[in-house]
C-alpha cells in the first residue's frame, strides 16, 4: 500500500457522500473552515439530488498547498455515509482512493476486491455519544486529524460554530469532533502519510467565500440597497446572504409573491432611487423577461443575477449548466441595450457585481450577472477582497421645474431625476412616449426614441470587461471559455502543459470586447468550452466578432466539467 | 388647493366622451388637493388599459408600468421614499385578472399606498370582451354564450384578507366618491377603493342608470371595524352597497415592518451612508 494520501500530496481531494439529511453539507462547512485556518489552500464543491431527505449527494473538498479553484474527478479520500454511496460514485473510484467507513454500509465483496478500505466505526462511536446524529461531525474529526489540525482549535471552533445550540449539544459535538481527531491521527500515523512535510501556505488573512456570497458582497459593493426575489435554486444564496445584512446596510429584501411582481417591485425602487437587484434562475427569469423590457423602456436601471440551471423548465434543479445566455441575452421584447456579466473567479464575482450597479446607472439599462449552480455552491480561499477599490458611482440628479425625463442628449442619456428630490416631475412610461414619458403615437418621435435608446450602446464600449489570456502570447491554439468554467479549463491546460495553447477567459459575454476578433484569429486553431448542448457563446462570437471556432468541447448531463475530463478532451483535439 | 394644479392644459385625451373615467380624474384630484398634496409630492402608478392612461392626463411624478403591475412598483415606490403620496390606479381587469395575485398579495403586505380601480366590469381598451367581474350572463364577442365564471368580488376578498381599509364608490356621485377617496389616501395602509363606472361604449348593461338602481350607501349604523358585518354587506347581490365597508387601522405597514425607518426617517433612496467600514468589517468576518 502506498504511503501517500494522494499521488500528489500537495494536492489531496476529500469527497463525502451521503443521503440529503445526513449532514454532509455541515461537514463541509465545519472542514473547508478548519482546514483553512490551519493554513491549507481549499475548495469546496457540490453536487446535490433535489429532495430534502434521502438520495445520494455527494462533496469534494481539495486541500491544497497551491489556491485552487477546480473540480476534479480524482478521489483520494472517500468517506461514504449510506449503503447507496459507494454506487453513486462508482466512477470516480479508482486503486488510489482511501475509504473510511462503516462496515455495515461498504459491502463485502468491495472489502475484499482489493480497495484501499479501512473501516471506522463511525456508527457505533457516534451511538456512543447519544445518536446516529454525531456521525458526520465524527467523519469530519477524521478528516482534521489526518490533515494534523490543532486539536485546541477545534473545541472553540465549533462552539463557535454551533453557537445557537443547546450547551449540552455543543459538548457532544466536540467530543465527537475529538475522537474522530484521534482517529484521524492514528490513520496517519499507521500510513506514514508524507503530509508531515507538506509546506503551507499562509492563507489566515485570507477569506472564504461560495459564489453566492461573493455575489452578495458585490452588490453591497456596488451600492444595492433593495433586492426583491422569489426563492429558487440555485440563485437563493444570494437573497439569504443580503437578508443578513439588511439592518446593517440600509437594506430592503423583500420575497414577492411571484418573479414578476419581484422585478417590477426592482425597477419601482429603481425609478424612487434605490439601486434594486432581483437574483433568479431559469424559470422564474423567464417570468422576469416583461420586466427587463420594460428596464429597457423606461431606461430604469437594475441589476439581474441569474444563476442558471439545467433546463427546458424545470430541468434539473440542483444541477448546472450554461444555457441561458441567449436567454438572457435575448430576453424582453423589442430592442434595447443590456450588458452581461460571467465572472470566473469569486474575485470577478464580487468586482463585476459592483460594476454592474455603476453601470446599469450610468447608462439606465439591465444589467446581468451570469452564474451557475456549480458557481453559487463553490467555496474557496481568496486574498481579502479591496472593499475600497469599489467606489459607487452616482448619477442620479437633482430636478429643477420643467424638467423632462427623456430629454433628448447626444449620447442617448438623459438626466435621471428621481420624485421628491427637486422641483422637476418624474415620469416614466412603457408606452412609446414623449420626452416627459407621456404616451405618443408621433412615429417620427418614435425613431428618435429608439435612437436614443440604441445609440447608449457607443457609449458602453469603453466600458467593456476585456477578455483575459493566460498562456504565451504567441500561442497556436486558443481555447475559449466563459463563466464558471474558469478555474477548470486553467487548471486542465496547466495540466496539459503545452506552451503553444492559451486560455482565453470571458467575463463579459455582451457585448463582446473589440479585440475578440483579433484574439481568435490570431490562432491557427480554436477550442470552445461551454456547459451547455449547443455552445451558445460560439455563436454569440460567431455573430458580433464574425469568427467561427473550430471544435466544441461542450457537456450538458448537469454536471460541472472536471480537470481531468477537459484535458483528455483537449487531448483528444490537440493530440 | 386648487385643483388646476395637477391640470395638463389641453391635451389629447384617449377616452370615449361621456366616460366614466372623466368623473373619477376629476375626484381624485379634488380629494388630492382637499388633503393639499402637491404635484411633486405624489406618484401615481398605472399598469396597461384605458383607465390605466390616468398619469398622462394628470401633472404629477407618474409610473406608467405594464399590464396587471401597477402594485409592485408602487409597494417598492412607497417603501424606499415613505414621504411620497403613492396611488396605485388602474381598472378592473388590470387590477384583478393580469394583477390579482400582486392585488392578493399587497393586501398581505399592507404597503401604506392607495389602490383605485376603476370597475366598469368590462375590458374597454381590447374592445369589449369579459373582465373578472362582468356579471354572469354577460355577452361578448368572445363570451358569445354569456359570462359563466363567478364575477370577482373585490371586496369581499379584500376583507377576506383582513386588508386594511376596504371602499367601494360610484363615478356618479362626485362629492361622496371624494370623501371616500380622501379617507383612503389618508389612511395609513392598503387602502382599496373599487370605483364603479359605467363604460359607454362596451357595457350596455352596467349603465349609470343600471348603477343608480342596484347601489346605496352604508348608512351610520354599519361599524367598518367590524369585519364579519363587513363581509356580510360585501357579498351583498341584489343592491351593492357603497361607502367604506371594513378598516383595520392598527396594522402595521411593509415601510414600517421591514424596519429601516424605525430611528431614521430618512428615506432610504436619499440615504448616503457611507459603506466602506462595514463592508470591510464584513468582509473581514469572513476568514
Amino acid at each position: 500500500m502506498s504511503n501517500k494520501f494522494a499521488p500528489d500530496n500537495s494536492d489531496v481531494s476529500v469527497v463525502l457522500c451521503g443521503q440529503a439529511g445526513q449532514g454532509i453539507q455541515t461537514v463541509e462547512r465545519i472542514l473547508v473552515r478548519l482546514l483553512k485556518l490551519s493554513g491549507f489552500n481549499v475548495f469546496a464543491t457540490k453536487e446535490y439530488m433535489s429532495r430534502v431527505r434521502g438520495g445520494s449527494n455527494s462533496t469534494e473538498i481539495r486541500v491544497s498547498s497551491q489556491r485552487i479553484s477546480a473540480f476534479v474527478d480524482r478521489m483520494d479520500i472517500l468517506i461514504p455515509f449510506h449503503k447507496g454511496a459507494l454506487n453513486h460514485v462508482q466512477k470516480r473510484i479508482s486503486p488510489q482512493t482511501l475509504i473510511l467507513g462503516d462496515e455495515e454500509i461498504i459491502p463485502d465483496d468491495f472489502q475484499t476486491s482489493g480497495n484501499r478500505y479501512v473501516p471506522v466505526p463511525f456508527a457505533q462511536i457516534a451511538s456512543e455519544l447519544g445518536g446516529k446524529i454525531f456521525v458526520n461531525i465524527v467523519a469530519a474529526g477524521v478528516v482534521t486529524g489526518m490533515f494534523q489540525v490543532e486539536q485546541s482549535l477545534l473545541g472553540n471552533f465549533i462552539r463557535k460554530f454551533f453557537a445557537e445550540k443547546s450547551g449540552e449539544v455543543v459538548q457532544k459535538n466536540i467530543e465527537a469532533i475529538k475522537r474522530g481527531w484521534e482517529i484521524g491521527r492514528k490513520l496517519l500515523d499507521s500510513q506514514k502519510s508524507r503530509l508531515e512535510s507538506w509546506k503551507k501556505q499562509d492563507v489566515s488573512e485570507q477569506i472564504l467565500l461560495s459564489g453566492a456570497e461573493a455575489v452578495g458582497l458585490g452588490a453591497l459593493a456596488g451600492g444595492c440597497n433593495f433586492l426583491s426575489s422569489y426563492p429558487m435554486s440555485p440563485s437563493t444564496g444570494v437573497m439569504v446572504f443580503l437578508s443578513q445584512q439588511m439592518d446593517e446596510f440600509d437594506l430592503i429584501v423583500e420575497q414577492a409573491e411571484d418573479e414578476i411582481s419581484a422585478v417590477n417591485m426592482a425597477l419601482g425602487a429603481s425609478y424612487a432611487g434605490a439601486r434594486a437587484m432581483v437574483t433568479t434562475s431559469g424559470g422564474g427569469f423567464a417570468l422576469m423577461t416583461e420586466g427587463v423590457s420594460l428596464a429597457g423602456m423606461t431606461e430604469i436601471p437594475v441589476v439581474i443575477h441569474l444563476a442558471q440551471r439545467p433546463g427546458p423548465a424545470t430541468g434539473l434543479p440542483t444541477r448546472t449548466e450554461q444555457a441561458d445566455l441567449e436567454l438572457a441575452l435575448y430576453s424582453g421584447h423589442g430592442e434595447f441595450p443590456r450588458v452581461i456579466f460571467s465572472p470566473g473567479r469569486l474575485e470577478d464575482a464580487f468586482f463585476l457585481t459592483q460594476k454592474a450597479f455603476n453601470l446599469a446607472d450610468k447608462y439606465q439599462i439591465p444589467v446581468f450577472i451570469l452564474t451557475d449552480q456549480y458557481f453559487m455552491d463553490s467555496y474557496a480561499n481568496l486574498p481579502l477582497l479591496d472593499a475600497s477599490s469599489a467606489k459607487m458611482e452616482k448619477f442620479i440628479v437633482r430636478t429643477k421645474k420643467g424638467y423632462r425625463r427623456y430629454e433628448l442628449t447626444e449620447d442617448g442619456i438623459s438626466p435621471r431625476g428621481i420624485p421628491g428630490l427637486g422641483e422637476g416631475l418624474v415620469g416614466v412610461d412603457s408606452d412609446e412616449h414623449d420626452l416627459e414619458a407621456h404616451i405618443t403615437e408621433d412615429l417620427d418621435l418614435r425613431k428618435r426614441m429608439v435612437e436614443k435608446r440604441l445609440k447608449k450602446l457607443d457609449s458602453i464600449q469603453k466600458d467593456i470587461v476585456p477578455p483575459e489570456l493566460f498562456g504565451s502570447n504567441d500561442y497556436k491554439i486558443l481555447v475559449v471559455g466563459w463563466g464558471s468554467t474558469y478555474g477548470v479549463i486553467r487548471e486542465a491546460l496547466e495540466k496539459l502543459g503545452r506552451e503553444d495553447t492559451a486560455f482565453l477567459h470571458f467575463k463579459q459575454v455582451y457585448p463582446l470586447h473589440e479585440k475578440t476578433r483579433d484574439y481568435l484569429e490570431k490562432a491557427e486553431r480554436t477550442i470552445i468550452i461551454e456547459n451547455n448542448a449547443t455552445s451558445q457563446f460560439a455563436r454569440l462570437i460567431k455573430l458580433y466578432a464574425g469568427v467561427d471556432i473550430e471544435a466544441r468541447i461542450l457537456k450538458y448531463n448537469g454536471l460541472a466539467f472536471s480537470v481531468e475530463e477537459v484535458r483528455a478532451r483537449l487531448k483528444d483535439i490537440i493530440g | 388647493m386648487d385643483t388646476h394644479i395637477y391640470d395638463m392644459g389641453d391635451i389629447d385625451i384617449a377616452w370615449c366622451p361621456g366616460c366614466g373615467n372623466y368623473s373619477i380624474l376629476k375626484i381624485v384630484k379634488l380629494a388630492l388637493a382637499e388633503l393639499d398634496i402637491k404635484p411633486h409630492e405624489l406618484v401615481l402608478v398605472s399598469g396597461i388599459g384605458q383607465a390605466a392612461k390616468i398619469p398622462h392626463y394628470f401633472r404629477t411624478n407618474f409610473f406608467n408600468g405594464l399590464h396587471g403591475r401597477a402594485i409592485p412598483p408602487a409597494t417598492a415606490i412607497k417603501a424606499v421614499n415613505p414621504g411620497l403620496t403613492v396611488i396605485a390606479e388602474s381598472g378592473d381587469g388590470d387590477m384583478y385578472g393580469e394583477g390579482g395575485n400582486h392585488f392578493i398579495h399587497a393586501i398581505r403586505r399592507n404597503p401604506d399606498i392607495t389602490n383605485i380601480v376603476h370597475n366598469n366590469m368590462v375590458y374597454g381598451l381590447t374592445k369589449g370582451q369579459a373582465s373578472p367581474t362582468s356579471q354572469l350572463g354577460f355577452r361578448t364577442p368572445v363570451q358569445v354564450k354569456g359570462v359563466f365564471l363567478e364575477p370577482l368580488n373585490p371586496i369581499a376578498l379584500a376583507i377576506a384578507l383582513d386588508a386594511s381599509f376596504v371602499a367601494r364608490a360610484y363615478a356618479g356621485d362626485i362629492e361622496q366618491s371624494k370623501v371616500i377617496i380622501e379617507e383612503a389616501i389618508s389612511h395609513k395602509g392598503f387602502a382599496l377603493v373599487d370605483v364603479f363606472h359605467p363604460c359607454v361604449s362596451f357595457n350596455k348593461v352596467n349603465t349609470h342608470g343600471w348603477f343608480k338602481e342596484h347601489t346605496y350607501y352604508l348608512d351610520d349604523s354599519h361599524d367598518p371595524l367590524n369585519r364579519l358585518n363587513a363581509f356580510q354587506k360585501a357579498i351583498e347581490k341584489e343592491r351593492l352597497p357603497l361607502g367604506i365597508f371594513y378598516k383595520n387601522p392598527g396594522k402595521p405597514t411593509f415601510e414600517e415592518n421591514v424596519g429601516l425607518y424605525k430611528q431614521d426617517k430618512t428615506p432610504l433612496s436619499f440615504r448616503e451612508k457611507e459603506r466602506g467600514a462595514r463592508l470591510v468589517n464584513l468582509i473581514r468576518s469572513k476568514k
